[in-house]
Parts: C-alpha cells; sequence; structure tokens
C-alpha cells in the first residue's frame, strides 16, 4: 500500500448466520471523499465495524492512515471522527456532559470548535441526549466527532433520517473539510444522490462482496443506460453490458461504455447517462430485496 | 470566474468547466496572472469532487491557459497576441463546422452555404 492511503482493506471475509462478506477489498486515498453504497443489509454496516474494530473479521486486514487498526488501535481511533446510524451516547447525560467525558480521550479536542459548531446546529447542550430527535442526535454525534480534529471521518448512513437541508449543509461541511488535504472521509449511504456530485471515489456493496470500486468521474462520464427492445441486449457486447432488468415495454440495460454502446445499439433504443441510482439497482436487480 | 454546471447536461463536470474558463480568457473576462481558486476551493464552491475539478485544471493547463506555480496558486496563464489569434480562429473553424454539418444534413449545396456567408458578413460589416 502507498502511505498516502487513508483506509485500505484487504480480503475481508466474516459469516454471520443467514448473511456473509466475502473477500471485500477496496482503498480511500488520503485527502478524498469515499462512498460506500448498496441496498438495506448488503453490508455496508459490517464493513464499517470491522474497520472501527468493532466486529472482528474471520479473515482479511485493514490499515488506516497505513497502520493496523488492531495494533496501532488507540493511535488510530483518536484521529478517526465516527458518526454512525444509531449514535451510541448515553441517554441520561446531558451533551455538555458527554464533551467532557469524552473530550479527554482526543489529543486534539478542542472546546471552541465544539460550541460555534453546536451553536450553529442549535443543539441543545444542556438537554440529556434521549431527549434529543433522531436529526439532532445525529447532528451531536456529527459535532463530537468534528470536534476533535479528526483526519478520518466515518460516517454510516449520517444523513438517513436527516431533512435535505441539513444534508446539503453537511455535503458542504465534509467539501469544507477537504480543504485540508490530508483529511478524508468515507461515509456509507442508500441515498445516493447525497453521493453523487461531492464523492471522489464509488465501491458498492452487494450482496457481501464488492460489485465495483472506482473513481466516480470514470462512472458517471463513461457508463450509461440503455432502454430498447428486448432484442438490443443482443446487441450489446457482453463485455459491456453490467446488468439489466425486464420492464413492461421494454428493456433497461446498463453499460460501462456508452460510446461502445451507441456504436453497437441503433437509433431506436434510447440512451442516458447513468446515476449512481441507476448502477445500483441495474446491479442489484434480480437480487431477493432488490425486486 | 463565473462557472454554471448543469446537472442534465451530457457533457461531464470537467468539461463543462474547462469550456466556460477557456471562453472567459479567449474573450478576456479573465485577465493575464489572475489567480483562480485552488483546486479544493472550485470543489468545495461547486460542490464537486476534488477529482474532477483537478481534471478540470490539468487539462486546462496542457492547454497553455492556466499555469500552477507551487506553493502560489493557480493563475491564467500570459497569452500572447498570436497564440490567441489562433484560439480564437480555432473557434471560428469549430462554428463554422458545425454550420456545414447542419448545411450537409438538410442537403444543401456549396454554392448556397457559400451566398449565405457572403450575405452575414455584408450584413454584419
Amino acid at each position: 500500500m502507498t502511505p498516502d492511503d487513508a483506509i485500505e482493506v484487504t480480503g475481508l471475509s466474516k459469516r454471520f448466520k443467514g448473511f456473509a462478506l466475502k473477500d471485500v477489498s477496496f482503498r480511500l486515498p488520503r485527502g478524498y471523499i469515499g462512498g460506500l453504497i448498496g441496498p438495506n443489509g448488503a453490508g455496508k454496516t459490517t464493513i464499517i465495524k470491522i474497520i472501527m474494530n468493532l466486529v472482528r473479521p474471520d479473515a482479511g486486514a485493514v490499515k488506516v492512515f497505513g497502520l493496523d487498526h488492531r495494533a496501532h488501535e488507540v493511535e488510530v481511533k483518536s484521529r478517526i471522527g465516527f458518526v454512525y446510524d444509531v449514535p451510541g451516547f448515553w441517554g441520561d447525560i446531558s451533551l455538555n456532559a458527554h464533551r467532557r467525558a469524552l473530550g479527554r480521550f482526543y489529543p486534539r479536542w478542542n472546546d471552541a470548535v465544539f460550541d460555534r459548531l453546536a451553536s450553529e446546529f442549535e443543539l441543545p447542550v444542556n438537554k440529556h441526549f434521549k431527549a434529543l430527535s433522531h436529526g439532532m442526535q445525529t447532528k451531536f454525534a456529527l459535532v463530537m466527532a468534528l470536534s476533535h480534529d479528526a483526519d478520518l471521518l466515518i460516517m454510516d448512513e449520517p444523513t438517513a433520517g436527516l431533512d435535505p437541508l441539513f444534508r446539503r449543509d453537511l455535503l458542504q461541511r465534509l467539501s469544507t473539510l477537504l480543504q485540508d488535504e490530508r483529511k478524508s472521509v468515507l461515509f456509507s449511504t442508500h441515498i445516493t444522490s447525497d453521493l453523487a456530485r461531492v464523492a471522489d471515489f464509488i465501491t458498492l456493496i452487494r450482496k457481501g462482496e464488492v460489485a465495483l470500486s472506482l473513481p466516480k468521474d470514470e462512472l458517471l462520464d463513461r457508463w450509461a443506460v440503455a432502454r430498447g427492445d428486448a432484442a438490443m441486449l443482443g446487441r450489446i457486447d457482453p463485455a459491456i453490458l453490467r446488468g439489466s432488468r425486464r420492464r413492461a415495454f421494454g428493456v433497461e440495460a446498463l453499460v460501462s461504455d456508452v460510446n461502445a454502446l451507441r456504436r453497437a445499439i441503433g437509433p431506436e433504443a434510447v440512451v442516458d447517462k447513468a446515476t449512481l441510482d441507476d448502477v445500483m439497482v441495474l446491479m442489484t436487480a434480480g437480487d431477493a430485496h432488490a425486486a | 470566474m463565473r462557472i454554471l454546471i448543469a446537472n442534465s447536461s451530457p457533457d461531464p463536470i470537467y468539461e463543462q468547466i474547462v469550456r466556460q474558463v477557456k471562453t472567459q480568457i479567449i474573450a478576456g473576462e479573465l485577465a493575464e496572472g489572475e489567480l483562480l481558486p485552488s483546486i479544493r476551493k472550485l470543489a468545495q464552491d461547486l460542490q464537486i469532487s476534488v477529482i474532477t475539478s483537478k481534471r478540470a485544471y490539468d487539462e486546462l493547463e496542457a492547454e497553455g491557459f492556466i499555469d500552477t506555480v507551487a506553493g502560489k496558486g493557480t493563475f491564467v496563464a500570459a497569452q500572447n497576441a498570436e497564440f490567441l489569434r489562433e484560439k480564437r480562429m480555432k473557434v471560428v473553424e469549430e462554428k463554422l463546422a458545425a454550420a456545414v454539418g447542419e448545411a450537409q444534413l438538410m442537403g444543401m449545396e456549396y454554392g448556397q452555404l457559400a451566398e449565405m456567408l457572403r450575405l452575414l458578413c455584408e450584413e454584419a460589416s
């Protein structure tokens, strides 16, 4: 691995009852935003939990900032800001008390940043954590993550349950964070429009496996969706056909090379640029939960 | 610098940036030596990925429109008069080529096209 990777995941496997991660590998270079996308239950949260050493894999390795995440757990975690779907804070303790209790574990903790963000997000700092709405709890988790000058922000479904205004605000804050080119962000979501613009790298997880992992621009500039009749599928080179599904009035096909597609199919098919939603839906078409 | 990104455009975002910056440099709206936003600042302002803004700047630099000075920033490159004239000619050529393409699609003959161009030039002068 190059020392400039924020995260490098190699060959992760984990077997649970009724679900397995299989040979998951991807990397996120330092200074960029990476997105983990995939349907619910695909394994995104498990991967993040393994990176955070909350779940132990059966096989595989995780390096964060070039360091083994278990051998250097304390250093690695002090440089990560972690926001997850169901924030794990104490219900009966006020936000301010959380700050006092948790801040001391981070060498670069900054009270001034906490105060500024808490007031920008209008957080009731004297209230107990459990009295907060879900959106407020997520905001608090984000404030905690941003207050210790983390080099890597890892977020599991941070935008779930948030209104569009705050989602925009969150994305703006991420790119502000990236003004420092040593900082990186990994976030998982099934709301792909959040990632479509700001993400640099996209990793699609499907049934516990990496279905694709590549720079987002390559995906959105070269991939396309063609809609036509059933005969169209036969004219598409299998090497570029990445997914398809039958609709009531024709066929939809996802291809990884729009130019080759245009040469291969006639003018009667309609071709659109692929969106992340198209990629996710068409690559997982036929899976039980995506039907 | 003024950049407007259309999500619905079939053109990739980096191409939209390249085209708009070039147009502004050729038109003289961006003056030689003017400081441009950093790659990361541009990405933040447009809410696009860093890779996208880097690719746009790489392309502009390769074509000689901008210069990056390590530690100082990115600037509009010095454009010599002849070079600029050549670039403007290229814009004219591209637009004429598009017009020729349209004309051929509808079966216009060279004579008709030349006549149309002559009339347009007379009108404009």
